[in-house]
């Protein structure tokens, strides 16, 4: 039936199941090592992100269980004072690092090109390199732990301990590093999202008609490109003073360690909302769905999203209200921290009323908005608290702190993530999740953290300081952990019922159906899971709800090519069609120029002659990379 | 599964796009965004540490300003060959573009030997103390991008000269590289300042 096509056949010249089958022809992964190496598919790396930070997930979910069984009991000697400074850092730096922030992109570098009509992400190659470099990244941290090199630092690594006189071998250098391979990862797909919201959204979807959940990406997109800069500035400046003797955080030669903190949270506050503000579009895409209406103040969401992905970069000094800075700049910073409750709280609002005016159905997605709710409001409220700064000097560094921050981010972005799964998960693998588990997921998950983390508010405030590897029984602080340790066993239970769901589904589940919840948006209009091309026809839209407009049938444009991977680039404010663009084709170049990479930032933690020698193979990989290959992608 | 139901006619639109309607154009934006943000940051962790410091430059004379000068007026001088080559590669001009690549490719090697000369001009080294680190790694992230356009450079000149070289997408790909190589260097002339102009304020 498939004879070699023709130069410039269009889809118009073909019936649709012939279309179907050049379409996956053209834009296929083919078997084998090489094609999985190769592959440039958006959905495919996509898998391979969520399935990896779910996994990084596990594993800091495991060091988690660790401290609380050493915390369970005063005095207790399971794990020594130096291995749970490593633990507690891993924890950290892996739930931040390796978990929080991928997860989040991963889902977008999924969902975003399929909510927007096109084929692939934009630079679909840099998507395979940034998954590749992440994945890179997260072996190194996880490999150096098992030889007891890893981190003990803490995950915000704080000079001068992490500095060449305090922190000694290379354990510092693994952090540091580690953030050099994520926040590189990181920004590719930052910069993918924005280029493909900006340019490659279906004809018709003008900026107001853009789904809530892709708005919130492209914030975030923006929010990791301001921010994650000056964490690679801070973490190569340490490895600098720690490998060459540059002083930047030695004050006796002129540097200052203030400045660390200062670059650290101009990065380290950002951070909260890059993994704050997808789980928002989540929450919204979801209410939506189950309250079937119309999302109210739609352009309120989009404005709140906007101003905190700003209002986020005035807050950092409020991580640093104990260290003695002047009072006036104190003031401001509790100020600014206040305000961004603003549009949070539109938001909320927002929420509410559409929920009030609509005739809400509690699916297990629904379950997880509700548990967001009133976990983040509890720790959005927190935050008020711990904005004044004499309330913060109480506090800092108190168990208090791990509560409000735990909350916020548990809270804030994993219930909403969990419950996105739960939604999304009939469109990625074709089947449905189990209702009946789900709401058994729901439930202990949401018991659990509250029995595990509202009373380490008390804890903190009769006076427990975090990252201490136990306690004497004289200061009572014993039943309250013993409570918690047990509680965090409900709540890992839910997560483990989560992944057996998840796993036992995947192949056991009901069959989906392109569009199981009824929902408004374009990854809905094409089947379960979707296609290698996405959309056999390029969506039109006419509106902020598509599929809801027109019950029965989609608006489609033709007179695209087949014979090669074509999909169509369109203005940035009115979506107008302006050309019609090739999407690479898979490369093995882009894992390559990974590995060449990866080579020279672990290389680079004993010499710096690396980065001199090391940039030869880059290089090389990288003109594989680029250099014309004359397919038809290339040659039109 | 829902019926298409088709309403455009999107047959007539070229295959390829320039500048705004181009991808590698937005992608090139946005990169120059992330490295605009680290230079605009590490300045700021220049002007912090001049902050915390009793006098600057800490324990050595201002950098010498000859050879920072000489490297400033060649790159503000390729300027000119940048934009026509724009424009050229705009016009598809094959044979014009070729050629300015060509003098690209000079006017990038030309500020290597000064570039070293402005290292050795610093009169201090990076690890003799904080301003001595600030001033290197600010110079030396500056030289890397520089550097590493030089290298895209280079590579451009081979592709164009090949059989590859007549192709809208690659005219596409030397209007990036120009458009890069201005922010390299309107990127530069604030960290001039900063690095030779500061140290002989305070």
């Amino acid at each position: 039936m498939s004879g070699a096509l023709e130069q410039d056949t269009r889809d118009t010249a073909l019936p649709p199941e012939r279309l179907a089958c050049e379409l996956a022809r053209v834009w296929r992964t083919p078997p084998g090592l090489l094609g999985f190496i190769g592959t440039v598919d958006h959905k495919r790396i996509a898998h391979r992100y969520i399935a990896t930070a779910f996994v990084f997930l596990a594993l800091g979910g495991v060091l988690a269980l660790a401290m609380r069984l050493q915390l369970a009991r005063p005095e207790a000697r399971l794990i020594g004072p130096d291995r749970y400074n490593q633990i507690f850092t891993m924890h950290g730096a892996t739930m931040m690092f390796l978990f929080a922030v991928p997860v989040m992109e991963a889902m977008a570098v999924y969902l975003v090109p399929l909510m927007v009509g096109t084929r692939n992400i934009a630079f679909p190659r840099l998507n395979a390199f940034s998954y590749w470099i992440y994945l890179a990244g997260g072996i190194l941290l996880w490999a150096a732990f098992a030889i007891d090199m890893g981190p003990d630092v803490g995950w915000f690594a704080y000079v001068p301990l992490s500095g060449p006189n305090y922190g000694s071998g290379k354990r510092a250098d693994i952090w540091a590093q580690m953030i050099t391979f994520t926040e590189l990862a990181a920004l590719a797909v930052a910069v993918e999202i924005v280029v493909t919201v900006l340019k490659q959204r279906a004809p018709g979807m003008s900026l107001d008609r853009i789904p809530l959940f892709v708005w919130s990406m492209l914030v975030t997109a923006f929010a990791v490109i301001g921010a994650l800069p000056a964490i690679m500035v801070a973490s190569t400046s340490l490895i600098l003073d720690r490998l060459v003797g540059t002083h930047f955080y030695n004050p006796s030669e002129g540097g200052d360690v203030l400045l660390w903190q200062h670059l650290f949270w101009f990065f380290g506050h950002p951070e909260v909302y890059i993994i704050f503000l997808p789980a928002v579009g989540m929450v919204s895409t979801i209410i939506t769905t189950f309250a079937r209406r119309p999302v109210f103040g739609y352009l309120a969401l989009v404005l709140s999203a906007i101003s905190t992905g700003v209002l986020a970069f005035g807050l950092w000094v409020h991580h640093m209200f104990a260290t003695g800075l002047p009072r006036l700049g104190e003031s401001f910073f509790t100020a600014s921290s206040m305000a961004i409750a603003i549009p949070n709280g539109v938001q909320i609002f927002c929420w509410l009323a559409t929920l009030a005016l609509g005739r809400p159905v509690l699916r297990v997605p629904m379950l997880f908005v509700l548990a967001f709710f009133f976990t983040f409001i509890i720790g959005g409220m927190t935050g008020v608290m711990v904005a004044s700064v004499p309330l913060d000097t109480q506090v800092h560094d108190t168990y208090f702190v791990v509560a409000h921050f735990h909350y916020v981010l548990i809270g804030g972005s994993v219930f909403p993530l969990i419950g996105a799964v739960y939604y999304w998960f009939p469109k990625i693998t074709g089947r449905m999740m189990s209702e009946y588990v789900g709401r058994w997921v729901a439930g202990l998950l949401f018991a659990g953290f509250n029995l595990t983390f509202f009373p380490m508010h008390i804890l903190g405030l009769i006076g427990m300081p975090r990252r201490v590897y136990t306690y004497p029984a004289s200061l009572s602080w014993g039943g309250l952990n013993l409570f918690v340790s047990m509680s965090a066993v409900v709540l890992a239970l839910g997560f483990l019922l989560f992944f057996v769901d998840a796993l036992r589904s995947m192949r056991g589940g009901a069959v989906a159906g392109s569009d199981p919840w009824g929902a408004p948006t374009l990854e809905w209009a094409t089947p379960s899971p979707p296609p290698s091309y996405n959309f056999a026809y390029i969506p039109v839209v006419n509106g902020l709800y598509p599929l809801w407009d027109d019950a029965t049938g989609v608006n489609v444009a033709t007179g695209l090519r087949v014979d090669r991977r074509e999909l169509i680039v369109s203005s940035v404010t009115e979506a107008r069609p302006e050309a019609r663009e090739s999407s690479p084709r898979n490369s093995v170049w882009p894992f390559w120029t990974a590995i060449a990479t990866s080579v020279v930032l672990i290389w680079s933690i004993f010499s710096p002659w690396a980065v001199v020698w090391g940039s030869v193979p880059i290089g090389i990989a990288l003109i594989g990379w680029f250099w014309p290959k004359a397919t038809p992608e290339d040659l039109a | 599964m829902r019926q298409p139901r088709v309403v455009a006619d999107l047959s007539k639109l070229p295959l390829h796009g320039f500048e705004t309607a181009s991808l590698t154009w937005w992608g090139t934006l946005a990169f120059m965004l992330i490295e605009g943000t680290g230079f605009l940051l590490t300045i700021a962790v220049y002007l912090y540490l001049v902050a915390v410091a009793p006098r600057w430059p800490i324990g050595a004379p201002p950098p010498d300003w000859r050879a920072g000068t000489a490297t400033t007026l060649v790159l503000l001088l390729s300027l000119v060959p940048n934009v026509m080559i724009a424009r050229a590669a705009e016009r598809q001009d094959i044979r014009r573009v070729r050629v300015l690549l060509i003098v690209m490719a000079a006017f990038g090697t030309a500020p290597i030997p000064l570039r070293v000369l402005e290292f050795r001009s610093l009169n201090v080294l990076w690890d003799s103390n904080a301003y001595g680190s600030v001033t290197w790694f600010l110079l030396g992230l500056h030289s890397t991008h520089f550097v590493t356009d030089l290298a895209e450079t280079f590579v451009l000149v081979a592709v164009m000269f090949t059989r590859h070289g007549e192709n809208r997408r690659r005219f596409g790909d030397v209007q990036d590289n120009a458009l890069y190589w201005n922010f390299v260097v309107f990127t530069w002339l604030p960290i001039y300042a900063v690095l030779y102009g500061v140290p002989r304020l305070t």
